[in-house]
């Protein structure tokens, strides 16, 4: 090998930075998925009735349901019996009334991934949920939020302090028969986050949910709902990161979002579970089912990710624009490296009319890795000018990797207009000598392009994950002048 | 400024350079002419630290120091430069961030400070003027969709903001129409002072008609078989490459 591709599997490969392990006291079921378990699941939860039959009727269906396998992912057969569905710290009260009755080896966890979670530290005008494996910990400037009639706390706390609001969106954009995955999450989910954006509100600060998995043998199985109303925005992000273990953990997620007229959600995420060592062992299996609804007419969703994380990456957020002009968007980046494989993309659905969507996607693979775009557009027959414009680019590092791309279009509306472009490149010798020649390193260089690449979905991220997102990448920020 | 000595190169088992000597005082330009597969490129890459080559003999020396013991990034941080013959596109990266990141890596090597945005800002815009350049240039990709001419005359801008000691033109001329050929003569005879000196690689006596050159070589079958003045230049386009390859067989 040569020393500058030495140089770009030395900058793409970084040690993983968010791989320590929390010491402390937990309280764990015992292995297995049976409906005991889910009952009892519900009943540490408190939650109300109508859940507990919700969960049942998704874990028989469920039953029913074979693993997908039409991803372009190897997959080593999961033993869904041997995880352990429910991990959470244990605490001597109900639950912390404030941040001073958290663990304080749970502060420190979130301290050293660079979210601090006490009064004076946290990370000005973005609103945290730090979720530890099976429960919120902490939910940050609840009360500035509730002022502006915003809800952001925990999907359990939901539950119990709106059950009303969540029976009417809960599984109405992911129902509990979508998919294997979103089976098994709706029937076992622990917690997430929830928001509510009353109408016409602008939500006065970003944001943020940030998962940790910590536990063994521990699956995370985290749902999010966010109902964004009648002209009202928000703009939501999402961290994730887990210990170096040598098992592979699973986690499936299921992400609604519900956008009703002339509402805005911006929804972005930086996704860094751990991907593995570099011979293929551990790392998180990562299958989540990400949808929105543009339900009113004007609305947009707009998805932005980050994927740099997991073993395996199984994940579609998509949107259905059932308004008339609304408008969906998905940017991604997603890394790939060493055993790494990615299957990812977007579907968007067009029925309302005038609606249009627009997808970036950006893969990067190196060492051994596989990445993957998989997109659909559908036009249905209602969707009267609808438009799409695709692109997605391939970046190519190294000559072990592969990148694969399988659009689907489907359009059944003949106003429709669907652009797809697609590229494959890989960072050249030549171009590595000619920044080292302008007496920039071989990996400054490699993180130039590699961020040259990427900006047009960097700069969609909000500023603090923007940053973020281009140091996961171990590069240095593109600055600009003038 | 560089004293090159017996240098021999190979690629793979093929020795290209056989033992090439060459002095470069202080601010004098040296043209390298000769005829193609002499070994001509092979010397910008071996003196500029691309990998592939195979130095089996010999020394460079440049400010007293041994330049191939060099990485590439450091020989251009201690003022190497090398104008390439087909510069790369690099998408995505302004052409602006490559010359603020290249000048920040040398002025960090050299103990100073990064650059300040607005300073740098107005001196690329002089500098960008003198080429006859649109501003423009400095927010597109590096290279990319610059036809042939504008890519060497970026070649030369990046010179003119890194300031380097020792500048490599490698067949700089090529591709070049008259008048684009008459503009990065002008940006390099702008950069011709007493400190600096040139090795300035052609195939073709045109372009010494407008830089002209203190000292000429030849430089045929990985040798330098003859050396002189300007005239040398003209006599070669004269009488043919044959004529100097016949006077030393």
């Amino acid at each position: 090998m040569s020393s500058s591709a030495e140089e770009i599997e030395k900058v793409i490969g970084q040690k993983y930075k968010e791989g320590f392990v929390t010491e402390i006291e937990v309280e764990t079921f015992e292995p297995g998925l049976n409906e005991d378990i889910i009952a009892r699941l519900s009943a540490i939860k408190g939650e109300p009735e109508f859940m507990l039959q919700y969960r049942l009727q998704a874990f028989r269906h469920w039953q029913t349901l074979e693993e997908p396998d039409w991803a372009q992912l190897n997959i080593d057969p999961i033993d869904y019996q041997a995880i352990s569905y429910y991990s959470a710290p244990k605490k001597d009260s109900e639950k912390p009334q404030s941040l001073d009755e958290v663990d304080p080896e749970l502060l420190d966890t979130y301290k050293k991934l660079g979210i601090p979670l006490d009064e004076q530290e946290r990370l000005a005008g973005v609103a945290v949920d730090a979720v530890f494996d099976s429960v919120s910990v902490a939910t940050t400037f609840k009360g500035k939020l509730k002022d502006a009639g915003v809800i952001f706390c925990p999907i359990s706390e939901a539950l119990q302090e709106y059950p009303e609001l969540v029976k009417q969106y809960l599984g109405t954009v992911v129902s509990e028969k979508d998919n294997f995955f979103a089976s098994l999450n709706a029937a076992v989910f622990t917690d997430g986050s929830f928001v509510y954006i009353p109408k016409g509100v602008r939500c006065p600060m970003e944001l943020s949910t940030y998962f940790r998995i910590n536990a063994a043998n521990t699956g995370q199985f985290e749902r999010t709902l966010i109902i964004a109303d009648d002209d009202s925005h928000v703009s939501y992000l999402e961290g994730c990161t887990a210990p170096m273990r040598d098992e592979n953990q699973l986690h499936a997620a299921v992400v609604e979002l519900v956008a009703m007229n002339n509402a805005e959600i911006k929804y972005s995420t930086v996704q860094n579970w751990y991907p593995g060592d570099e011979n293929g062992v551990g790392g998180i299996y990562n299958f989540v089912t990400k949808r929105a609804e543009c339900r009113g007419d004007n609305s947009k969703v707009s998805w932005t990710q980050v994927e740099t994380g997991s073993a395996i990456t199984w994940k579609y957020p998509s949107c259905v624009l059932l308004g008339d002009n609304s408008v969906g968007e998905f940017y991604s980046v997603a890394v790939t490296n060493n055993y790494q494989q990615a299957d990812t993309g977007t579907k968007m659905i067009h029925i309302g009319k005038n609606t249009s969507s627009t997808i970036i996607s950006k893969g990067i693979s190196a060492g051994k890795s596989q990445n993957t775009y998989r997109g659909l557009v559908k036009v249905a027959k209602s969707a009267e000018n609808a438009r799409n414009y695709t692109q997605c680019d391939s970046l190519l590092v190294g000559d072990t990797c592969g990148a694969h791309t399988f659009p689907y279009v489907e359009v059944k509306q003949p106003s429709a207009q669907v652009e797809h472009e697609a590229t494959t490149s890989k960072i050249s010798e030549d171009q590595l000598f000619f920044c080292q020649q302008r007496g920039i390193s071989a990996e400054d260089a490699v993180s130039m392009i590699v961020n040259g690449f990427c900006k047009s979905v960097f700069k969609e991220l909000p500023m603090e994950f923007a940053v973020e997102a281009q140091a996961l990448l171990g590069l240095s920020l593109e600055g600009s002048v003038g | 400024m560089i004293s090159i000595k017996n240098l021999h190169v190979s690629v793979g088992d093929k020795p290209i350079l056989k033992g090439v000597n060459l002095e470069i005082p202080a601010g004098e330009v040296h043209a390298i002419m000769g005829p193609n597969g002499a070994g001509k490129s092979t010397l910008s890459h071996v003196l500029s630290g691309k990998e592939g080559y195979t130095v089996t003999e010999g020394s460079v020396t440049y400010k007293g120091q041994d330049l191939l013991a060099l990485e590439p990034e450091m020989r251009a941080r201690e003022g190497v430069f090398l104008a390439f013959q087909y510069p790369v596109e690099i998408p995505g990266v302004s052409n602006i961030y490559l010359l603020k990141a290249a000048l920040n890596a040398m002025r960090k090597h050299h103990g100073k400070d990064e650059v300040d945005a607005l300073d740098f800002l107005t001196m690329v815009k002089g500098k960008i003027k003198a080429l006859e350049m649109d501003e423009k240039f400095l927010y597109r990709a590096v290279n990319e969709g610059f036809s042939g001419g504008e890519k060497k005359r970026n070649e030369i801008l990046q010179a003119a903001i890194l300031e380097p000691s020792f500048c490599i033109l490698d067949e700089t001329d090529s591709g070049l129409d008259i008048d684009a050929l008459k503009v990065v003569s002008k940006g390099v005879n702008a950069l011709r002072d007493e400190a600096r000196s040139f090795l300035m690689i052609t195939h073709y006596q045109r372009l010494l008609d407008y830089i002209t050159p203190d000292v000429v070589h030849v430089l045929a079958d990985g040798k330098i078989v003859k050396s002189g003045g300007p005239e040398l230049a003209l006599e070669l386009e004269a009488k043919g490459y044959h004529w100097v390859e016949e006077q030393v067989a």
